[in-house]
Order: structure tokens, then sequence, then C-alpha cells
């Protein structure tokens, strides 16, 4: 006797959240039913063994005809074959749209491209992630940056509207979007002890005041590309390290202000030329392209790196930033003080976020 | 030229993708009925168009408006090559025809392909302008009301029930025609779809001629069946109830219609002038009376109808014996009397008096109060018929020379055909008459008709309750009259129906009688079994549950008659074990009466399966059930008789388990009170016996042993092992669920509002070798139970909770497949309360029984309400009123019809306030197998839904297998029940049912092909409390990001 057909059809549609996780994480029907047996459901419901693998395989049909639905969340809510109760569309939707955050430290920064899918088998293994649902994450950032790429509006609310995230996750995919388009490399040794929120954190900080969309809003890609004519500007900015009197004035001003206030005031007297050097190199670099994928990499060596083996807190470092900043204000000399601040602003807040262990 | 059909196509969304080359569709819209074809201008280059067109104008008679449904089809505009269809939307209008439903017709339709399945929405609105036509030869019924649920609509007050409605019509089936050859799967699908959809338009337009010559204004209990009967043809029947229906919540109205039965109806006066009616009759309805000449084939079908075995009890051989002598009481006779002559006082021509007295049968199965006075028991009938029987010689001829003549118009020929099914049904029905007459009874109730198919051989059964109906009802009376009658007749509540109708001297068969434990006045057989509701009166104790038999004969192969004869030989030891296991297993459950029973026969090529369902329940009013005793033949031998005692305290433990589960505590009853003897053990096991005379069993089984107190199970060989093993291998649902095939479930009356409807669908293939009867039982056995385990999982998350109306069909598809579909409502209770109501006795219980009464029916309340003068209306009755006048949909549901992308829509909807926020998700509808919605009320029934759909693939592997195919197919089905009662306003399918599932595979050639036809009621619901209705609008306040976003995408 065997089950030749065997269905379920609810009017309102069944979701097992705890198979959608399963059908999420790439579990072949077998090894759901495996998981869930060994999760004790069984004995809960004092169900048998047949009664799960059919249960699994209608969420699984399920799921599958959905997934067509959810490449297009809207079309979920709009499609009549499926009567679920909004809150559960959400839940369908959001689940989708996850991602895990060992898969997306792997891909972040890359080229979202047939190239890198084919490098998804080494993900899988490296991750332990199965290869399935690490299909589906990629294919899930790659359709959301060719849908929003070069949609005018803001980068977070485009993302919400037509994937109906929510905003936590909307931020997340506008930062995933952000950085595969601008190729910032995330992969080198010394970037692994970031998180993607660290990257995440920077991203949106960038995106709000150094792309186009930070000085106009009506332009096409506005979030996604940065503000060339910005970049250009930076270059201006390396009259503070290359003007030794500037220079000076500014390392006196800082460390006036900050004398006793900082525990590692010796070290950071020390270094300022070189911690300065570094940023604003940074910035005149960013006019090139190579140079702005590797502007992680250069803050980690020229900023976070040094200070880290002085031992600096984090207390210190935003007291240093701080000053930094604010001193260029009283550089009688020095012309660019917007540019300045529409940099370090950024720069600052950034530094922080990755000044950690 | 009395309507003026109106139709505009707003828009498309989500269409496919046509043409390749750019990703996009050039779509326009072909809009068709009868014989008029409007086109709509091609919108280029879109997956969205918005044709936005003019109001397509159709002049038609409403006779073509009832038949002919309305027909739009989307296609890609081709250059080059022929135009592609996408798919089509079938539009009953139906609804449009009375006053009372829908007015309009308007929203998302999903645009279906018979082979692709559903291929976007379309945006349509319809609308009818009915002119009043004086014809006195009308051929149209517009105006009668249709309605699928077995009992008097909520909203609506019975002011006659007239009774028994019928028709059947015949066409050949496409599928079978010579062009099938040569035109594609898709259009000979579609030509079935169109004809079925005809048919259906036709019959129901019949049923409503003969409603109308009897004076009523609608049918209830209406059951439209297909018999797809494969080379000799295709059968559309129906049966259903006719009544005079009063409007409850127009107070206006109500007044002064008790005297004009036709006043709500929109345009037919009929009252005018009773002699057209009598004149129309004559063409339009084929006399069913003078049909019954018996056919030359009949010799043989006489022969198949002795295996028609009675569960009614009814011995066969004791009714040739002076029947008219033992019919009942003379009370009974009396009421039988007066029943017949209020029939006759209101018939006008004596073929309507006839037609009246052949067959008084209701099919519904729930009544008003006070109607039902006495159930006698179950009456059915089967037959056996060959279908190739059809073509008689006489008729070869005519055949072929209509052959091709029938492709063109196929109403010109199929008159001759039905005459033979009609003599068909005409005679089970006059031997279920026949059965009921037997058992005391004048009337059968719960009334039901079936037919089982395979090649050539079709089984017919029907089944109804043999009962006593309170004369009151079937005349012309007022409410006032009823509730007299109630109040006059003074039946003991709760109990009077249990009450023997016959004479307790001259029994139709032995049974043993006692006096009712309730009311201790009447007698009252120790077991009851119906097909009918738990009447909402009932004193019962505990809860109720779902009770099953399953049962597989093989059977050879055989041709033609052979096989008919082999499955007439069957047929009563088939019907004989059915009944004796759910006997035994109403035992073992420690119940005394059964509701709702439905007993399927099903044939295939090599074996018969029976399955009976039904809902056990104790009825306070009959006597406790005895045990099951165990015997063995061979008492000696030590370890056998080891194996008997482990087996009887089995049992007796299951027993005593039930009594807890099913809170079976009946109070203790002194026997001075009851003043009856202990039944005798030889009469209570016969009592159970159907008396077909070719079971020898029941001499077998009569021979008592040693225990007196019990009802005797005799293992004398490995079979009865078999059976009772099986007992004791039915798992009681897991704590929390209760399950039962009836409307309520006795014992749980408060329902929280979550429902889920569902359809599942199992086919297993039997390994060949296996095939021995145990074996097929085993199987059959565990496929039934495993289905119900998988249920009880999957709803896990709404306990506790009860299966209503679980309704198993079977079918075999082919030689070792067992297909089984289930169809259910899961409903949510309220699990505090329910503990609270196990503290009831049986007083407490008989109260709690009548407040449910006005909970459920909206009976008495709204009796007593309409019985006050019209001023001071009850604050609940207000409620309803206002909210129906507001057309009753609550503003979340509204969103389906007031879509935003559609500003058209919107701007003509008339009055329907917009609402505040147009939320673009689609609206809910509710389905259930119920009539009605616990925690809501229906404000009004919108119409009937009857659909029939086909689905065809040729890419069976690439849908996901079977299951996927089917899966896929069944969702689908849902979808486009749920637009059609969206797009008629509606919020909810009452009394839905899948009444068929046809499922062919193929896996070789990857193809399958399933047909399904499903009907209910769209009606509109309010939820009874304003708390819920906020409760119901957080989750959409909750997921804002997702509404906005919505509407910006369309």
């Amino acid at each position: 006797m065997t089950n030749e057909l065997d269905i379920f059809v609810g009017n309102t549609t069944l979701i097992d959240e705890d198979v959608y996780r399963l059908w999420l994480d790439g579990y072949s029907v077998s090894d759901a039913v495996a998981r869930r047996v060994r999760s004790g459901i069984l004995e809960q419901t004092g169900a048998t063994a047949a009664v799960l693998q059919s249960d699994t395989m209608d969420h699984y049909r399920t799921f599958h005809m959905l997934e067509r639905l959810l490449h297009a969340p809207p079309k979920l809510l709009h499609q009549l074959i499926f009567q679920i109760p909004p809150s559960r569309q959400a839940l369908l939707i959001e689940r989708y749209y996850a991602f895990d955050e060992a898969f997306v430290r792997e891909v972040l920064g890359k080229k979202l491209s047939k190239g890198t899918k084919k490098d998804l088998d080494d993900i899988s293994t490296k991750t332990g992630i199965t290869l399935k649902s690490c299909r589906r994450q990629f294919d899930n950032f790659k359709r959301v940056f060719k849908v929003v790429e070069e949609m005018r509006g803001s980068l977070v609310d485009n993302i919400q509207q037509h994937f109906l995230l929510s905003d936590r996750l909307s931020r997340d995919y506008a930062a995933i979007v952000f950085f595969a388009n601008n190729r910032f490399e995330t992969g080198k040794k010394k970037l692994q002890y970031l998180s993607f929120g660290d990257f995440a954190f920077c991203a949106e900080l960038m995106i709000q005041n150094w792309t186009l969309g930070a000085v106009d809003s009506q332009v096409d890609d506005m979030d996604v590309d940065l503000d060339k004519e910005f970049l250009q500007d930076l270059k201006e900015l390396k009259v503070l390290v290359a003007d030794k009197d500037l220079l000076d004035l500014h390392k006196s001003l800082v460390c006036t202000a900050l004398r006793g206030k900082l525990s590692v005031f010796s070290e950071m007297e020390a270094n300022f030329k070189n911690l300065s050097r570094g940023l604003v190199n940074v910035a005149a670099k960013l006019i090139h392209n190579k140079d702005v994928r590797d502007l992680f990499v250069d803050l980690i060596e020229k900023f976070v790196e040094p200070c880290r083996s002085d031992h600096w807190p984090l207390n210190d470092v935003r007291l240093f930033l701080n000053q930094y900043s604010a001193s260029v204000h009283s550089l009688d000399g020095f012309r660019h003080q917007t540019l300045w601040d529409r940099y370090m602003g950024t720069l600052r807040g950034c530094l922080l976020r990755l000044y950690h262990d | 030229m009395p309507g003026k059909l109106k139709v505009k196509i707003v828009a498309g969304r989500h269409l496919p993708v046509m043409d390749r080359a750019s990703d996009l569709t050039d779509a326009f819209v072909e809009v068709k009925f009868g014989n008029t074809t409007f086109k709509t201008d091609v919108y280029l280059k879109s997956l969205n168009p918005q044709w936005n067109s003019e109001w397509f104008k159709f002049e038609v008679d409403d006779e073509d408006l009832q038949d002919e449904p309305l027909q739009i089809t989307v296609l890609d505009h081709d250059t080059y090559s022929a135009n592609d269809a996408i798919g089509k939307v079938y539009i009953d209008i139906d609804p449009l025809l009375y006053s009372e439903a829908a007015t309009v017709i308007s929203g998302w339709f999903p645009i279906y392909d018979t082979i692709h399945g559903i291929r976007g929405e379309i945006n349509v609105i319809v609308k009818v302008d009915l002119f009043n036509d004086l014809n006195r030869f009308r051929q149209s019924s517009c105006g009668v009301k249709f309605f699928c649920t077995t009992s008097i609509p909520k909203c609506y007050r019975a002011v006659i029930i007239h009774g028994f409605v019928e028709e059947l019509v015949v066409n050949e089936d496409p599928e079978y025609q010579w062009i099938d050859r040569i035109r594609t799967p898709r259009a000979s699908n579609e030509a079935r779809q169109r004809l079925i959809s005809l048919m259906s338009g036709e019959l129901q337009r019949k049923i409503g001629l003969k409603v109308l010559e009897m004076r009523g204004n609608a049918v209830v209990g209406y059951l439209q069946c297909f018999d797809l009967e494969g080379e000799s043809g295709l059968v559309v029947r129906a049966i259903g109830t006719a009544c005079t229906l009063d409007k409850l919540s127009s107070p206006a109205a109500f007044l002064p219609a008790c005297n004009s039965p036709s006043k709500e109806m929109k345009e037919i006066p009929f009252n005018e002038d009773p002699n057209p009616n009598t004149h129309s009759s004559g063409p339009s309805t084929p006399l069913k009376n003078q049909t019954y000449s018996f056919s030359p084939s009949k010799s043989y079908s006489r022969q198949s109808s002795s295996s028609d075995t009675d569960l009614s009890l009814t011995p066969k051989t004791g009714m040739g014996s002076g029947s008219a002598g033992k019919e009942g009481g003379p009370f009974k006779a009396l009421l039988r009397q007066q029943t017949q002559s209020a029939l006759e006082q209101r018939g006008g021509s004596p073929h309507r008096f006839c037609k009246r007295r052949e067959f008084p049968f209701f099919t519904l199965t729930a009544f008003p109060p006070g109607f039902l006075v006495h159930v006698g028991g179950v009456v059915s009938a089967r037959s056996v018929k060959l279908l190739d029987r059809i073509h008689n010689p006489a008729f070869v001829g005519i055949m072929g020379n209509t052959r091709s003549y029938k492709l063109l118009d196929w109403n010109s020929f199929n008159a001759d055909e039905p005459e033979t099914r009609d003599a068909w049904w005409a005679e089970i029905r006059q031997e279920i008459k026949s059965h009921a007459k037997a058992l005391g009874c004048h009337a059968v109730v719960g009334y039901s008709e079936s037919t089982s198919i395979c090649e050539e051989v079709c089984i017919l059964s029907a089944s109804g309750t043999a009962a006593v109906l309170n004369p009151r009802f079937l005349q012309d009376g007022t409410v006032e009259g009823c509730l007299e009658q109630r109040l006059e007749e003074n039946l003991p509540v709760g109990c009077g129906f249990c009450h023997i109708p016959y004479d307790e001297l001259n029994m139709p068969f032995p049974a043993h009688l006692t006096y009712c434990y309730n009311c201790r006045k009447q007698k009252v057989p120790d077991v009851l079994f119906t097909t009918i509701d738990l009447p909402t009166d009932a004193a019962v104790v505990g809860k109720g549950c779902l009770i099953q038999a399953r049962l597989c004969r093989l059977k050879k192969k055989a041709q033609a008659e052979a096989n008919a004869t082999a499955i007439s030989n069957l047929l009563p030891f088939m019907e004989y074990e059915v009944h004796t296991q759910l006997m035994n297993k109403l035992k073992l459950k420690g119940m005394n009466a059964l509701f709702g029973l439905r007993i399927q026969i099903t044939v295939g090529e090599n074996m018969l399966m029976g399955l009976a369902s039904a809902t056990g329940v104790y009825l306070a009013a009959l006597p406790t059930p005895g045990g099951i005793q165990i015997a063995g033949k061979t008492p000696n031998d030590g370890s056998y008789e080891q194996h008997i005692s482990h087996m009887q305290k089995k049992i007796n433990d299951t027993i005593a388990k039930n009594k807890e589960l099913y809170e079976i505590n009946p109070p203790e009853i002194s026997e001075e009170v009851i003043g009856s003897p202990i039944p005798e053990p030889r009469q209570r096991s016969r009592l159970l016996r159907s008396q077909s005379e070719s079971s020898d069993e029941v001499i077998e089984l009569d021979l008592s042993h040693g225990k007196k107190d019990a009802f005797v199970l005799e293992i004398d060989d490995t079979d009865a092992m078999e059976d009772v093993h099986s007992l004791l291998t039915d798992v009681p649902p897991p704590s929390g669920f209760y399950s039962c095939n009836t409307e309520i479930m006795p014992g749980i009356n408060n329902w929280t509002s979550e429902i889920q409807m569902f359809t599942s669908v199992r086919v297993i293939r039997l390994s060949s070798l296996n095939l021995t009867n145990q074996a097929l039982n085993k199987n059959f056995n565990d496929l039934c139970e495993n289905l119900l385990k998988s249920l009880y999982f999957k709803l896990r998350s709404m306990i506790p909770c009860c299966l209503c109306h679980v309704n198993f069909t079977v079918s075999l598809p082919e030689d070792e497949l067992i297909q089984v579909t289930v169809t259910a409502v899961a409903i949510t209770f309220d699990k505090n309360q329910a503990l609270q109501t196990i503290k009831t006795h049986v007083e407490k219980s008989l109260q709690r029984a009548s407040t449910d009464n006005e909970e459920l029916l909206q009976f008495p309340l709204e009796l007593c309400s309409d019985s006050l003068p019209p001023h001071p209306f009850p604050p609940a009755k207000e409620h309803l009123e206002s909210a129906s006048s507001n057309s009753g949909i609550p503003a979340a549901q509204r969103a389906v019809t007031v879509e935003k992308a559609s500003p058209v829509a919107e701007g003509n909807f008339r009055n329907r306030s917009a609402p505040p926020c147009a939320n673009s998700t689609v609206g809910v509808v509710k389905m259930t197998p119920l009539s009605f919605i616990p925690g809501a009320k229906i404000t009004k029934y919108l119409g009937i839904i009857n659909m029939f759909f086909i689905r065809e693939t040729t890419s069976l592997r690439e849908e996901g297998g079977v299951s996927g195919f089917l899966h896929a197919f069944i969702a689908e089905v849902f979808a486009m029940v749920r637009a059609h009662v969206a797009a008629l306003g509606g919020n909810a399918v009452v009394s839905y049912i899948m009444k068929q599932c046809v499922f062919m595979e193929n896996p070789n050639k990857n193809q399958a092909q399933c047909l399904i036809n499903v009907s209910g009621d769209a009606v509109v619901f309010v939820r009874e409390s304003d708390l819920e209705v906020i409760s119901t609008q957080q989750p959409t306040a909750n997921c804002q990001p997702l509404c906005t976003g919505g509407e910006v995408t369309t």
C-alpha cells in the first residue's frame, strides 16, 4: 500500500513556521522530517512518522507554489490562489528575504554576478549553510539589486515598497545593494572581525551623506552611487597634511583641548601626524574606484590598527575624533569646512563603529 | 426581450507573458453571451492592461439568462498568426435575477485555462436589467431562490414547505463525441465546462418552474449532481425541497406577506391567474408520473433491485403482508390524511396532487421547531443498472441520425433520454416511500440520492429518514399558526422525535421498546439511526463523535449483466456488514443513536467499497446501550478462552474510556420509574439487523450466548476476529479534538470564530499480490484512519477544536487505486466554557439545547420578535437590520470589490460608502460546509454558487507529479469560488460541498486530468460582536508597510 497522491488544501493556507524555516534552510523533505522527529514533535502530538512525512510534503509543495509569488511580494498580496492572513503574508515575506550573517559576510561587496553564484558551492561548504539556502539568499540579493539599482528616491523606501520588507530588513538590503554596487572589499583577513552590522551601519551613514541623494533627491541611482563631485573635491583636504603649518596648528589645537582628558594622551600626541595623514589620504584617494573598494581596508590599516596597538579605549577614540574634526573649524587658513564636515562626520561614525576587537 | 445584460471589462493584472520577445502581452477580451460576442480594444504591451471598456449590452430572454453563463475570454493579439487564448472566466448571472440577492457582480476574477490553470486576473462588472413581462407561456423561472443549505436559511422564515422537486437532463458527453478526436484537449475541456454550465442552468430553470407551479418561491436543500456515464452520456440531476420563504429582516415586507408568497419575487406575479400556470406546465415539465411505464429492461432491474437491503429495519418480506393495516396508529393515519388533504386544498390540478403524494420527500436535514414530530428510522434503496440499456433498439436509430445534429443543438434531442433515468429514480423513490410507510411514516426527511458508476454498471442509491411531520407546515399558514401549533400539541420537548411512529403491537420489525427515558409516556426504540442532523431541541448526554464503518469486497471482473448480477449479489452482504460495524462501533462508544448517516457504496472494476459515516450521540430519551459481549465457539480450549477474555477486557476498557472521553454519564434511573422489563438479549441483537433474507448471518448471530445483558459478538473464525480487531484499531482523536459529520457537534455550543475549511485527497495503490478481502479491508481502514490522523496533526494549532461536517467520498478510479476525498471544517471552541457545560445534567442540557436553538437556528428568536408589534425591536435585531441595509459588508471585506486599481469600479458602486482606507489586500472569504458561521450572523443570501472545472496537464512531472497537480488545482478552485463570492459582494460561502472530484492520471504519458464540481450559498455575514471586528482589523494595521506598498505597485 503506497500513497500515490496525498494532499491537504485549506481555504486558509496553513503555514507551519517550523517547516517553513526548514524549507528556507534548504533541507530536503527527508532531512526536514528527520529534524522534525528529533525536535520531539512525535511525542508531543502522538503522530506517526508517516503523518509527519505527509505533512512536510504538503507544506513543501505549498511553499514551492508560493515561491514564485515571493519573488515579487506585492503579487503575494494581490493573488487570489492562496488565502493567507496579512500577518502571515508579512511573515512569509520577511522570512524569505532574511539571510544568514555568515552568508552575507561572504558575498558582501562582491559583484552579484554569475561568477559569484558559481562560488556558492564553496561558500556553502565553508559556512555550513545548504547550497539551496545560499542560492535563495544570493538570488534575493540579486533580485533586490536589479529592481532598485536604477530607481529614483530613497533606497530603503524603494526596497520597502517593492519587497514589502520590514524597516530593519529593508535597511540591511540597502546596505547590501550599496556594497554590491560600490564593490567595497570586506573579505580581507583583517576585516574578518567585522560583522555585517558594522558594515551596514557604515553603509547607512555613507548613503545618507556621501551619495548623490544626499544633495539632490531627484536623480537616478541617487542612493546607490557615491557623489563623484564630492569625491573629486576631497582632494582639497590634502592641504591639512601637506601644509606643515596647518598640520602643526591642527595638532596643537587637538592636544591643547584633550590634555588630561585622554588616558593615551602621549601616544596620541606621538601618533597624531600619522593618524591625520592616514585619514586625509584616504579621503584624497577616493577619486579612484580601486581605492573606494579598499576604503575599509585603509581605515583599518591607517587608523583602527594603530590605535588598537596602543590600546586606546573606545572613549578616547571618540574624544579624539570629535576634537580632531571640530578643531579644523579653528584653522583660519582652511577653506573647505563643509567638505570636511561631510567627510569627517560620516567617517567618525564609521570609525567608532569599526573600532572594536 | 425581457432582460438586458450589461458587462464592462475594466482591467487585467498579473497576465502571463505571451510574447517572449518583449516579455509582455497584447491582451484583449471577448465577451460572449449566447450567440452574441463583443470585443474590447487590444491593450498593447502590458501585463496589467486597463481596458476600461464601454458597457457591452446583451438583449436576451430571461430563459437564456437562466441557462447561459456569461463567457469572458482573454486573448493575446497576434498580427500574423492566430490569437492565443490566455484563459476564460465563466460567470453565472443567476444571482442577479432575483431581487434580494446581488445587484451587481463586480470584482477580480481569476482567468482560468484548463491546461495552464489560473493565469492572471480580470476585473469585470456585470449588471442585469429585467423588464416585467406577462408572457403566459413562460419557460423561465427567474425569481425562484435556490439554497444548498439543507435547513431553512438563517434570515428567512418558512411559510410553507411544499416538498420534493426533482429534475434531470441528459446529454452526450463532449469528451466522447467524434469531434473530440480532432480538437485540442483545451477545446474539448471547454466544451464540457460550457455544456455542464448550460445543463445546470437549464436544470435549475426547470426546477424553478416546478416550484412556481407549486406556488413556492424557493428551493432549499438543492443538490445537483453529475453522472459522467462515459459513452452513454452525461446526466445532470437535481433534487431539492420547494418552500415558500419570507425574509425576516424586513418586517415591512413580512406583514402582508402572509397570504401572498409571491411577494418576494421580483417579477413573477403568478398569483394573477392560475390558468396559465397549469397551461404552461404541459410543455415545460415532463410529467414524472407518466413516465412510470416500466421499460423492457425492467425485468433485469427488478432482479437487481431485490438486492436493495433495508437499513431501515424494514423487512422486505413483511412489507407485502398486510402493510396497510400496520402503517401506523389511528393518530398517525389522521396526520397523514391531514397532510394530504392540506395538499389537496392548495393543489390546483389533480396532477400536482398526485405528484406530491408520489414522493413526500424533503432534502432538509434540520427543521423549524415543531416540524418534525416523530422519526422512524433510516430508509434506503439501491439498484444496479446497466448503462448500455439506454441504447435500446428503438433508440439507437435515433442516436445515429441525430448525432451530428446534437452537436449544434443538444436541447432538441435529450427529451427522450431522461425518461429512462427518470424511471430508474422513480422506481427507487417508490421503494423508499414504501419503506417509510412500513415504518408508519408518511414522509422521508434528510433525503438524498447518489450514484456510483464503473464502466457500464451504475449503482443508484437513495436514502433518507422516515418521519412523521407536522402538517401545519405543509399548508398555507402563518407564523402565529405555527406557534399555536407548538403550544397546543404540547409535545414533550427534546424527546418527541424519538417516539416510535409505528404501531407497537404491529411492529414492522422485531424491535425492543421501552418507555421514553425522558417523558416516560411514549415508547422509544433502544437505538435510533437517522440521516438528519440532531434536532436542536434534542436532549443529549455528553458529546458526540464521528463513527465510520468501512468495508471492501472483492468481485470478479465481469462484463455487462454478469457484472451487474455479481454486484447485486454482493450488495446485501455489504449493507449488512456495514450495518453491523456501525452498530458495534456505536456500542463501543457507549452511545445509542446515529445522526447524519450516509452510506456510500462505490463500485470498481474488481471490488466494491462501502463507507458509512455518521455522528454517534447518546440521546437522553433512549435507554442506555448494553455492552459488547464476546463469545467463542470452542469454549474448552484454554488458551483460546484466555484470548477471548483478554479481548473482552479490552473491549470493556474501551467502552469505559469512551464514556469518559465523550462525557457520557446519564443520570441513573431506577427500574420502577421506567416500568419496563429489561430488554431481552435476543431482541436486542436482532433489532440491529436488517432483515434482508439473503444474509444468513442473521440467524447465526441470533443465537444468543450466555450473557443476557449485552450485545453478543461471536468469534467463530478469523473473519470475526478481524472484525473485533478492527473495532479496537479505531484510535480516538487526540485530546482537544472532536469530530462529527453533522452540522453541529452535540455537546459543544461555545464556538469561537476561527474556522478552517479544507479538502484532503488521498489515493493509494494496492499491491495486487495481497488482494484478499481482509488485506483490502485493512488497507482501506488504514487509509481512512491515517487520513484522519493527518488531519488532526495538521490542525493541531486550532485545539480545542471540532471537525464538523466531515464528508468522506470514496472512488475507485482504476483497478488498484482507492481514492478518498475528505472535506470538512475545523471550528475552534472555548475550552473553559466547555468545561462548565460538562457539569450539566439532563435537565440543564435541555435548557441549553433550547438556547442553542436560538443561536443556531435563529428561528424561535425571530419568530418571537416578529409576532410582537414591530416597534420595540430587540437590539440585536436592529443591529442586524442596519447592517443589512448597509449591504452588510464590513469595510475590510469590501476592499475586494472596491479595488484601488479600478476607479471605475469604485465609481459604479452605487451606495456603498468607500472604505476609509482601501486596503489593497484581497478580502477574506470564508468557506464552510455548515449552514452557519460561528460567532456571526448571516444577513443576506446572494445566490447559489455552482461551479464545474476541468484541469488537464500534459506535463505532470513538471507540475510536481499528481500531488502537485491536484494540490494546485484544488487551491485554484477555492480561489475561483472565493472570487465569485467576493464579486457578488459576499464574504462567505456556506453549505459548501465538493460534490465531485474525479481524478485520472496516466503517468506514462505524463498526463493527468481532474474534474471538480463544487457548490454552496454565497452570503454576507457580520460578526456578532464589535469587539471581534476590532480584533480582526488589528492585524491589518500591523502590516501597514505591506498595504501601502501594495497600493503603489498596482
